[in-house]
């Protein structure tokens, strides 16, 4: 049953990254030099929406409070999304939009996997060194949430009720989708000034 | 062909909630670590090992957290991996029906030729050390895009607002110095 659910919910998400641009490079590197935020407004927008239905129906008791996975904060995750942004943005790809691109016959994103294997067989290799300095130590309580959310064993960042302020949070982040320009650098910024 | 960014982003919020409604929050950087499990296993069977209440390996990630990992590669045909698998067929039935990605676009994303030009070979190498960067910091974090970023937020995770503070950080700086000529 399980690899059934793998199958339509892994074939929904590589068509749906295909359709809003996540796995076109071009889109990538718009949104990321602040051209075109089209695709930051979706991502956005689709944060919210996820947000809303999920601690929405843990309210009424119509999802499961133990299917949320929250992952531990640690110096190594702010360092490690560094290391991803800047490659995300010279590639175009992160480790997801990569494997869909493939499927569209992109050849850069073979390359890109073939980078990525051998990335993650270098983090195998150094996993031991990483850990003795420190950078993988829990820090702002671990695998916290920003409220407490009922049912869980999270610790909670604050004391505030975790899926009311997710419901918050959540409406928040589509407005801040609607709100967002569509493109933040002018055209002309980069003529010289007459 | 691109949908509009509210239904595009309708569409996405709703993968994402069914995914934790139905089974758990969607991640895939932790399958480049399973697949090089599973090609280093088959050059070295000693690698992973089956033990009395699980497995383990020789490599230390691959042993961490119980030897998650170690029977994720003993086992590939789980829901995590099959999950990338099915991404990778799914995107392809997409382009697919829209009618695919052209031959120039296949070669040389467009953006980067009117940066860089038209070499191959270059972007190739640049998509490859791109990659090596994306996974190294993906699994230093523990997440990417997917895991730390969209799920995370989603679940109003302390790390996912790191993670996306890093990544964000870095892209943008990066990308406004390298693709300096639009397209």
């Amino acid at each position: 049953m399980e690899i059934i659910l793998a199958l339509v919910i892994g074939g929904a998400f590589g068509a749906v990254l295909d359709r809003i641009g996540a796995s076109n490079p071009n889109v990538i590197g718009r949104m990321l030099n602040l051209t075109n935020l089209k695709l930051m407004k979706a991502i956005l927008l689709a944060i919210g929406v996820g947000s809303v239905l999920m601690f929405g129906g843990q309210m009424l008791g119509m999802v499961d409070v133990g299917h949320m996975s929250v992952k531990t904060a640690y110096l190594g995750v702010f360092a490690g999304g560094l290391l991803l942004g800047v490659g995300w943005a010279l590639a175009g790809y992160c480790p997801g939009t990569g494997v869909v691109a493939a499927g569209a016959g992109r050849r850069d994103a073979f390359a890109f996997i073939a980078g990525g294997l051998l990335g993650a067989a270098a983090y195998m290799a150094t996993y031991p060194a990483i850990k003795a300095t420190g950078l993988l130590d829990a820090i702002l309580g671990g695998n916290a949430t920003l409220g407490t959310v009922p049912g869980t064993d999270y610790p909670g960042l604050t004391g505030l009720p975790g899926d009311t302020l997710g419901i918050v949070l959540g409406l928040v982040f589509v407005a801040v989708a609607f709100v967002l320009p569509e493109r933040i650098i002018r055209k002309d910024t980069r003529l010289p000034a007459e | 062909m691109t949908l509009d960014w509210k239904i595009g982003g309708l569409a996405l919020g709703l993968v994402f909630f069914a995914a934790v409604l139905l089974v758990k929050p969607i991640g895939v950087s932790t399958q480049f670590v399973i697949l090089d499990g599973v090609l280093w296993d088959a050059v070295d069977p000693a690698v992973v090992t089956q033990t009395a209440d699980g497995y383990t390996a020789t490599n230390a990630y691959l042993a961490k957290s119980g030897g998650k990992y170690a029977k994720a590669v003993a086992n590939p045909l789980n829901y995590s991996f099959v999950f990338v698998l099915a991404m990778l067929a799914g995107g392809a039935a997409s382009v697919w029906q829209r009618g695919g990605v052209g031959p120039a676009e296949r070669r040389v994303p467009e953006l980067w030729r009117a940066n860089f030009g038209d070499s191959p070979v270059k972007r190739y190498a640049a998509a490859f050390a791109g990659g090596f960067i994306v996974l190294y910091g993906a699994r230093l974090a523990g997440g990417c895009t997917s895991g730390h970023m969209m799920s995370g937020m989603m679940q109003t995770a302390v790390s996912g607002y790191l993670f996306a503070a890093g990544a964000f950080a870095a892209a943008v700086p990066t990308a406004l110095m390298l693709y300096k000529e639009e397209a």
